[in-house]
């Protein structure tokens, strides 16, 4: 298995856009050095050869676990709307979006 | 349909959404019903709600298999993972879907002009929420605010994904043509564009020959129609052509299909790219079908489209015109088919059954209401005998139609549609030739274009009450 390239400031300031955070200059420097130790640890067990190991999905030994398709009440719209930083036309009223209308 | 200039080839693939036909949404127990008040089926777990867990729908995966099936999809253990983004049409800021383990994976969908589409995969996820835009021009760019509306937000979909095999923008119309009626057959969704039952999304771009590397490829979104499918395509793949021809580049972007204006433009002018950083959803464990399972399903199946189609031709025989495969078409597309094979098994002719199905029962059908086959079987039969003319059989269905049944003699007596018998007409046209004994000279003598103007006259004297094939017998036979 070939080394993946080291992490960069550059990569920690892009996750950091993606997960909508502010970080200065001097935390993206320190969490740069955190990340790539986790990285780190996983190429370690990356390393390992588990060819002869079923994958783990889910650390619960569990599959298809389902309801049935039957109605249930849903919650009263007052009480959901009272929830929201703003409403309008009983939707919940948000900033300009840039996209799709859908 | 336009044609790219010179050895111009689009290259087009298909992403289909279509909502589940189930009761309740993907992961909770709200309604799945379209049109209610806005945010009145929601609870926490499709607003995202702290401490809720969504809990996977039987029905739905039942119906997402029998999708799979029908699509003769691989059906693979499958996992759910988180899709990360945001944007308010979900309250949870990412969206449950499946990414490197769907349900469906590889299968294929046969053209009914004889071209097969590979099917990459059919998975499973949640749709999202309905915004709206409010303030500035109600254009979208112009937008100022959005409102949202969740009752959408966790309804059951499966996307299903196309391979780059598609060619033209007619195949894509028919692609997604062949699509919506093996959802419907499969009783999976009721395939309803307009409602956003079933929503296309396309991926053109455009190469110099079938040879040529994929070109740089856009997306189109919001395809409400099937004719919005072709006109889009052939419009987005005509300007890849120009951009390409006039020595620009194509941006790879989501592209806006605006209908009115009969033109594509773009959407996203965010310059950050897709990154949906995917994971496996913790809250939820592995889906995987058993043999057992999805065999039962398999045999529970109903036929599929094309070969409800075939059954239409052999009922015609080899009487079948472009007219009839038209309405052929027509008539599986709208899922009316049953009544046109429960017509030929009571022995109707399947040429007068197929027409009046794939018209006047599929326009009676289309303006609301319902109808058992067995009634419309009688009234075919009653038409075929002469019972009722062609124009009062039309009448007839209408009523059963709004009225949602009934027994087509007793609404045919009280529209006074009782047949006349051979006398009465007998009487009414002696008096028609006796008024009109120029015109009759000229009919006898051979001017066949008189017999409609004498049939007219005797439907007039009968408000429409006499059958125009017994009528024009009559004439024939006066005639000598």
């Amino acid at each position: 298995m070939s080394e993946p390239a080291p992490l960069s400031a550059d990569d920690v300031a892009k996750v950091a856009v993606l997960a909508r955070l502010n970080l200065t200059d001097e935390e993206v420097e320190r969490f740069t050095g955190q990340l790539a130790s986790i990285l780190g640890h996983a190429a370690d067990l990356a390393a390992l050869d588990l060819s002869t190991l079923k994958v783990t999905e889910h650390p619960l030994e569990l599959s298809n676990v389902l309801r049935a398709d039957e109605v249930r009440p849903s919650l009263d719209r007052a009480e959901v709307l009272s929830q929201a930083p703003a409403v309008a036309d009983d939707r919940f009223l948000v900033p300009q979006i840039v996209g799709e209308e859908g | 349909m336009a044609e790219l200039p010179d050895d111009w080839e689009m290259v087009v693939g298909l992403e289909v959404h279509t909502e589940l036909a189930t009761s309740t949404k993907l992961f909770c127990g709200c309604s799945n019903a379209f049109g209610g008040e806005p945010n009145t089926n929601v609870c926490p777990v499709c607003l995202g709600l702290p401490g809720s867990l969504p809990v996977l729908n039987e029905k739905a995966v039942e119906l997402a298999i029998r999708i799979g099936l029908a699509l003769h999809c691989e059906i693979a253990p499958s996992v759910f993972a988180r899709k990360n983004y945001f944007y308010p049409d979900q309250p949870k800021d990412y969206q449950i879907s499946q990414y490197d383990k769907p349900l469906n994976g590889i299968g294929h969908l046969d053209l009914p002009d004889g071209t097969r589409v590979v099917v990459e995969r059919a998975h499973m996820e949640e749709d999202t929420g309905k915004t709206t835009h409010l303030g500035g021009t109600g254009r979208i760019h112009g937008a100022d605010e959005s409102i949202v509306d969740y009752n959408r937000a966790g309804v059951p979909l499966v996307e299903i994904v196309s391979g780059p095999d598609i060619r033209s923008a007619e195949q894509a119309r028919l692609y997604a043509a062949e699509l919506r009626a093996i959802l419907i057959a499969t009783g999976a969704s009721d395939g309803r564009m307009e409602e956003g039952s079933m929503r296309v999304d396309a991926n053109v771009s455009v190469r110099r020959g079938p040879d040529a590397p994929f070109g740089t490829r856009c997306e189109i979104k919001n395809l409400n129609s099937l004719r919005s499918v072709q006109r889009a395509i052939d419009h987005e793949a005509l300007r890849q052509v120009m951009l390409l021809e006039a020595g620009e580049t194509v941006t790879q972007e989501t592209r806006h299909w605006d209908e009115d204006a009969g033109r594509t433009q773009t959407l996203r002018s965010k310059e950050e790219a897709y990154d949906y950083r995917y994971f496996p959803e913790p809250d939820l464990v592995p889906l995987a079908p058993s043999d057992e399972q999805i065999d039962a399903i398999r045999a529970s199946l109903p036929p599929m489209p094309a070969e409800r189609r075939r059954t239409l031709l052999g009922l015609l025989g080899d009487s079948v015109t472009e007219a009839h495969a038209d309405q052929i078409s027509s008539v599986v597309d709208q899922d009316l088919d049953r009544f046109v094979t429960a017509a030929a098994a009571a022995g109707v002719g399947a040429p007068l059954a197929l027409a009046r199905v794939a018209n006047e029962l599929a326009g009676a059908l289309g303006d609301g209401g319902e109808l058992e086959e067995g009634t419309m079987v009688v009234l075919l039969e009653m038409e075929e005998a002469g019972e009722v003319s062609a124009t009062q059989a039309k009448a007839v269905l209408a009523d059963l139609v709004a009225a949602g049944g009934g027994d087509p003699r007793a609404v045919a007596k009280a529209k006074g549609f009782e047949q006349m018998d051979a006398g009465a007409l007998d009487a009414v046209l002696d008096a028609v030739i006796a008024e009109n004994a120029d015109a009759w000279q000229r009919y006898v003598e051979g001017d066949d274009k008189l017999a409609g103007f004498f049939t007219g006259k005797v439907m007039a004297a009968t408000k429409g009450q006499a059958d125009g094939k017994a009528v024009n017998a009559s004439l024939r036979q006066r005639r000598g």
